[in-house]
């Protein structure tokens, strides 16, 4: 397997209001990934939710990014780093992005390579509202620091942005 | 031990004094999906007097598809479950079909749908057995929390889990294949399909079928170990006996994907059969309730209180006489042999049916990819536009409807959708009144009580689903009040899984 270092998964409903926020930041760096920067340095990936098949897509990266709106987040987003971690998730449908890790330690008996979660703010999520204005303009500002990250694919650097 | 019943199971639906009663609260219910929540009235003495199952979120659904152009609805309902969005893609997609006047789509199309549902139903079941229900069922419902998870299986039967994600991932790869995309992708469009195979990707799940089949032969047999382990308590947990309603082929068979309705009574006899499912609104109505947001469907014919009735695998593989994959099929027969002479009634036989189900969808996975109508060209069909179009397809949690009328524009003017779980609204809140009833009898409460009840409802997969999931929502709170409202006792599962005061 031969698979690009750093894996960003962006994920909500896109018909759900800023739930919607994940996979719109995905598309968007689809759309301008393939003019702007090589396809092979990272991959893109957008779901409803983080599933325990996720587990397999963090497989031999260097660097791991997760993308969801908050509920408690500050405006424009938040950066941190993720640490496994076994939560309330992990008796729903949907994981957090720390329990997942923390299956993928177990699953594959080895530790997750760095990971980090970005935070962006939402204030509506029903079904069929569009995204709002707010959101809308931190995931411009939330675009922007993700390519600051992928300029330099370094662990110290994402460490230093924290 | 249980004890004499204070009341009858049906009157713990709605309390004489209810004021006069204290109340717990179990929100938001674990591993069920969306928003629901149990209350349990009880007496001085601890005693249940009422229990209700209630749906707290109203989804809107019609009201989002309303206006849309036809044409967009298999793309569109994918939104409405970020849990089951294949099996709503299906249905709409079959009700589309008859909207642009299509009875039956070529062999490649059909096939190529067929191949997308059989995916999506092994990676649910796949789910919902090994990451959702099966720490329940190899650790007892009265087990440690911090064991009775995902990781405390891992730990446990580290092989196990790790078949559990990689049967999930091998179900999501035939939706990719199919859809094109691994999401939002489309299959079905209007008389047909999208795209066929190509002999690569038919080669790339080819290579993995043979041992999806056999992690789904060992399934099953754990499924069905499991529930004889400890046969008399599994036969009357949560117990009802309902009718169950199902698609099936023709000739009896188990079908997931088209067939007609056909319903058992609860004593084992036909009720219904061959039912042309686009006639589903002369044969099923709904109740409402003003305490829960989700209807309750019955039986026209026999009215609101006799005419509940059960969806999904368990309905499923008691209505069908036979099913048509060989594996299945002996499962099948072992599981029916708990109860020759009627239906297999026992709430948590539907973990058993389920991996009957799951080892079924393997095997004709196997069959469809060593068909050559897969890699087939002619793809779509069209015929004279109608202005209705209803699709039922069997989803994971049970029988699906879409039905939808459009107008000259061809925009959805009107729809109605039945969910699978609504179908079971009843059935649950009488499972949980069952246990409640069992447990609720005087004694001190506990937090496994309160999991028993988890675990009724759990063995039906609900899907609650509004897929939104943002971070910061609370975990599990019970609270214990007073009939006067004043909070006297309060339960908190924190982030960690952990229980405190």
């Amino acid at each position: 397997m031969n698979r690009p270092p750093i894996v960003i998964i962006g994920y909500g409903n896109p018909s759900r209001g800023d739930d919607a926020v994940g996979p719109l930041l995905i598309e968007e760096l689809e759309q301008e990934e393939r003019a702007i920067h090589s396809p092979s340095d990272y991959e893109l990936i957008t779901d409803f939710q983080l599933q325990i098949e996720h587990v397999t897509d963090l497989e031999e990266r260097n660097l791991l990014l997760f993308i969801d709106a908050s509920l408690s987040a500050k405006p424009p987003f938040e950066f941190s780093r993720l640490t496994p971690e076994q939560d309330h998730s992990y008796t729903s449908h949907s994981l957090t992005p720390a329990t997942l890790l923390s299956i993928f330690e177990t699953v594959f008996k080895q530790p997750s390579a760095p990971a980090y979660l970005l935070k962006i703010p939402g204030y509506q999520f029903d079904l069929g509202m569009p995204l709002s204005q707010k959101s809308s303009h931190h995931l411009k500002q939330a675009k922007h620091f993700i390519y600051t990250l992928i300029k330099d694919p370094r662990q110290e650097a994402w460490e230093h942005q924290l | 031990m249980i004890e004499q019943r204070p009341v009858t199971i049906e009157q713990l639906e709605t309390a004489a004094q209810p004021e006069k009663l204290r109340r717990i609260a179990i929100e938001p219910l674990t591993r069920v999906e969306g928003h629901g929540k149990v209350t349990l009235l009880l007496d001085d003495e601890n005693r249940i007097q009422q229990a209700r199952l209630h749906i707290v979120e109203f989804r809107g659904f019609e009201k989002f598809i309303q206006g849309r152009p036809y044409w967009e609805l298999p793309v569109l309902v994918q939104r409405l479950c970020g849990i089951c969005p294949v099996s709503h893609h299906l249905a709409a997609g079959k009700a589309i079909d008859q909207l642009v006047g299509v009875e039956q789509l070529t062999p490649t199309a059909e096939k190529v749908r067929r191949l997308m549902h059989y995916g999506q139903m092994l990676q649910s079941h796949a789910l919902h057995f090994f990451h959702l229900s099966s720490p329940d069922l190899l650790f007892g419902f009265d087990s440690e929390i911090s064991q009775r998870n995902i990781v405390g299986l891992i730990n446990a039967h580290p092989d196990l889990a790790k078949q559990g994600v990689l049967l999930r991932k091998f179900g999501q790869e035939v939706i990719r294949v199919t859809a094109g995309k691994r999401i939002h992708g489309t299959c079905a469009i209007p008389g047909g399909v999208n795209k066929a195979l190509d002999s690569s990707e038919r080669d790339y799940l080819q290579q993995d079928i043979h041992q999806i089949i056999t992690w789904g032969q060992g399934a099953l047999e754990l499924a069905r170990k499991l529930f004889m382990e400890a046969l008399e308590t599994n036969q009357q947990f949560a117990r009802i006996d309902t009718h169950m309603m199902s698609l099936c082929q023709d000739d009896g068979a188990l079908e997931l994907y088209h067939g007609g309705l056909r319903v058992t009574a609860s004593d084992g006899s036909r009720m219904m059969d061959k039912i042309d499912y686009r006639e589903y609104d002369q044969h099923i109505r709904e109740e409402v309730k003003s305490w829960s947001y989700m209807k309750f469907p019955y039986l026209q014919h026999l009215g609101p209180e006799k005419g509940s009735y059960r969806v999904g695998p368990l309905a499923r593989i008691n209505n069908c006489d036979t099913i048509d994959t060989p594996l299945a099929e002996a499962g099948r027969i072992e599981f029916r042999s708990l109860n020759n002479q009627g239906l297999v009634q026992s709430t948590l036989a539907y973990h058993w049916a389920r991996m009957i189900e799951l080892l079924h969808c393997a095997e004709k996975i196997e069959q469809l990819l060593d068909d050559p109508d897969l890699l087939g060209t002619d793809l779509k069909l069209s015929g004279e536009m109608r202005q209705r179009g209803i699709g039922v397809i069997e989803a994971p949690r049970g029988t699906l409807i879409h039905d939808y009328e459009i107008d000259d524009d061809g925009l959805v003017s009107r729809a109605n959708l039945i969910v699978s779980t609504t179908h079971n609204n009843r059935a649950m809140n009488e499972s949980v009144r069952t246990v409640a009833a069992d447990l609720f009898n005087g004694q001190e409460i506990t937090e496994g009580m309160l999991n028993h009840i988890e675990v009724a409802i759990r063995a039906y997969d609900p899907c609650l689903s509004c897929a939104t999931h943002a971070l910061g929502k609370m975990p599990l709170v019970i609270e214990l009040q007073q009939p006067d409202g004043q909070i006297v006792d309060r339960l908190i599962k924190d982030t960690q899984g952990e229980l405190k005061r």
